[in-house]
């Protein structure tokens, strides 16, 4: 469609951002689209402290000249070369709900990565949140000066959820890595050949004073009746109860491939497959951040770029990124090992443990399952509004079952945006609404 | 600075809370004490993942229900009715029915 955009990119974090910036200076059309209020994606969400690089690429796309839809959720792709999505603003009345249709060129996907999450006796209580979870909802406006919390899981993440929450007043009680001490001085030791890293893994260790980070130690148990009240955490052979208001626990990241799947972009050990050039195994369709490998930022950033020097046809001008991008591969590598899960978590979730919370299946009907499609059909496991984003990644760890592939629509939609007529792409830009009102959110 | 300090008013469930502007309405519904739903087999559930992925802090918005409240930021005057205040009410209905 010729009023489409040249370059359509889905996903406003780092990876996002760098791509729609670096198409966008290449002179073509580019549009961006993404669920959340503001560009930033979850690690530079909205609010305080965020890091210089993250400021300036912020404010490089406030001056460029892509078309943003902030607050828009891509769930169908009707066809080749056009994406449907929907608003989420409640502000919106329902006569005024759109179905947008977003028709383009090439298209670059920066889905990022969502947590993981381990079904354990008492996880579904109130205050039992992911550990990016929680600090997403404190950037959000939560307070939590004073309250105690918990920080568990494993990952990077949780360090620096950790000093986020201290710096706004919460009280660290504990803070716990599945990992064991040498799987963190690998990735510790890696951390030292990265200035910037290192510099941020010390801010991190120096925030963290008061609370020492406690190896191969993990919630065994939440407990409390209307919300949580406390935790058990168990560290080798000794299991002790911890007091808190919240349990911030998340395990490591896993990418949020259900888009890319739709595409029929090919998936290889759960990330998406791509050429040096960040393409995927489906021409016009590049991909980065996240999910071609969970790397950071600083990595979202460069394939960004890379992905849309490559889409713009300037593949010559992305030979040094493609360099560096081959020098940062290790790190996602020793990152992936530091993460890997102690097989003993496997154990953690009980016959009563809820693991399908949209359904509330719990372990004990998914145990004798043969695989995912089974546990969806004799279960409902998976088949409820989150469709198996939470449950499938902890069904795939716990039982070794793989998603099978996705539909349309890849997330709820109505029935209005279903079968409604679409707006095309230009009369969405020419109204300006969209992108205009999350502009002025900032 | 002016613009954090600056307060705006939403109900939840019918009482007044006060916010500063780009709070999500998932963290009003944790200020006023609120679940955000009911699960299915009656457990109170609030937000887990917090970036519209978990599906548990859909709320009711201004009538509109099934709204993922982690991703609306609060606007002066919305009013939000979680799963809990709904069911409760439907009780209440089918009681004077």
């Amino acid at each position: 469609m010729k009023d489409g955009f040249d370059i359509l990119v889905v996903g406003a974090g780092p990876a996002g951002i760098a791509a729609a910036v670096t198409a966008a200076a290449a002179g073509l059309r580019v549009g961006l689209v993404d669920d959340n209020p503001a560009p930033g994606g979850q690690i530079w969400r909205s609010g305080a402290h965020l890091p210089a690089a993250a400021q300036r690429w912020l404010a490089r796309l406030d001056r460029s000249s892509v078309v943003r839809l902030h607050g828009w959720r891509v769930f169908d792709c009707p066809q080749p070369n056009l994406l449907c999505a929907e608003p989420n603003s409640a502000a919106m009345t329902s006569e005024s709900r759109v179905r947008a249709e977003l028709s383009f060129g090439k298209l670059i996907l920066a889905t990022g990565a969502r947590e993981r999450f381990l079904p354990f006796p008492g996880w579904t209580l109130p205050n039992v949140m992911g550990a990016g979870g929680l600090d997403a909802l404190v950037r959000g406006g939560l307070p939590i000066a004073g309250k105690r919390a918990v920080v568990a899981g494993t990952g990077p993440l949780l360090l620096a959820v950790a000093a986020h929450l201290a710096r706004r007043g919460a009280r660290i009680v504990a803070v716990c890595d599945q990992a064991s001490r040498l799987q963190l001085a690998r990735l510790a030791a890696h951390l030292v050949f990265e200035p910037a890293k290192l510099w941020q893994g010390a801010n991190y260790a120096l925030a963290m004073l008061p609370a020492r980070l406690r190896t191969r130690c993990w919630p065994v148990a939440a407990h409390g009746s209307d919300r949580l009240r406390a935790v058990t955490l168990r560290q080798g052979a000794k299991q002790w109860d911890v007091d808190c208001d919240y349990l911030a626990c998340g395990f490591h990241l896993v990418p949020n491939i259900e888009l890319p799947t739709l595409l029929g972009c090919r998936i290889e050990d759960g990330f998406v497959a791509t050429s040096e050039w960040l393409e995927t195994s489906v021409p016009g369709i590049y991909c980065a951040g996240e999910p071609t490998g969970i790397g950071g930022a600083e990595l979202a950033l460069l394939e960004g770029e890379m992905a849309a020097l490559a889409a713009s046809g300037l593949t010559h001008q992305a030979r040094g990124l493609a360099r560096k991008r081959r020098g940062m591969s290790e790190f996602v590598a020793v990152l992936a090992k530091a993460c890997s899960l102690d097989p003993k978590l496997r154990a953690l979730a009980s016959d009563d443990t809820m693991v399908c919370r949209c359904e509330d299946v719990r372990y004990g009907a998914l145990r004798s399952r043969a695989n995912w499609r089974d546990a969806k059909l004799h279960t409902r496991c998976g088949m409820g509004p989150c469709q198996g984003r939470i449950c499938g990644s902890a069904t795939e760890f716990l039982f070794g079952w793989r998603d099978t592939p996705v539909r349309p629509p890849i997330f709820p939609a109505l029935l209005s945006s279903l079968a409604s007529p679409d707006t095309p792409t230009e009369d969405l830009v020419a109204a300006g609404a969209p992108s205009h009102s999350a502009k002025e959110s900032r | 600075m002016p613009e954090s300090t600056r307060s705006l008013a939403l109900t939840v469930n019918g009482a007044t809370v006060a916010v500063t502007p780009g709070t999500t309405v998932a963290a009003a519904v944790l200020m006023a004490g609120a679940a955000a739903r009911i699960s299915v087999s009656g457990e109170p559930r609030v937000p887990l993942c917090g970036m519209g992925i978990c599906f548990e802090c859909r709320v009711s918005i201004n009538g509109a229900p099934h709204q993922r409240s982690c991703q609306i930021l609060c606007q002066p005057g919305m009013q939000v009715l979680t799963a809990a205040a709904e069911s409760c009410a439907l009780a209440a209905n089918r009681r004077t029915s």
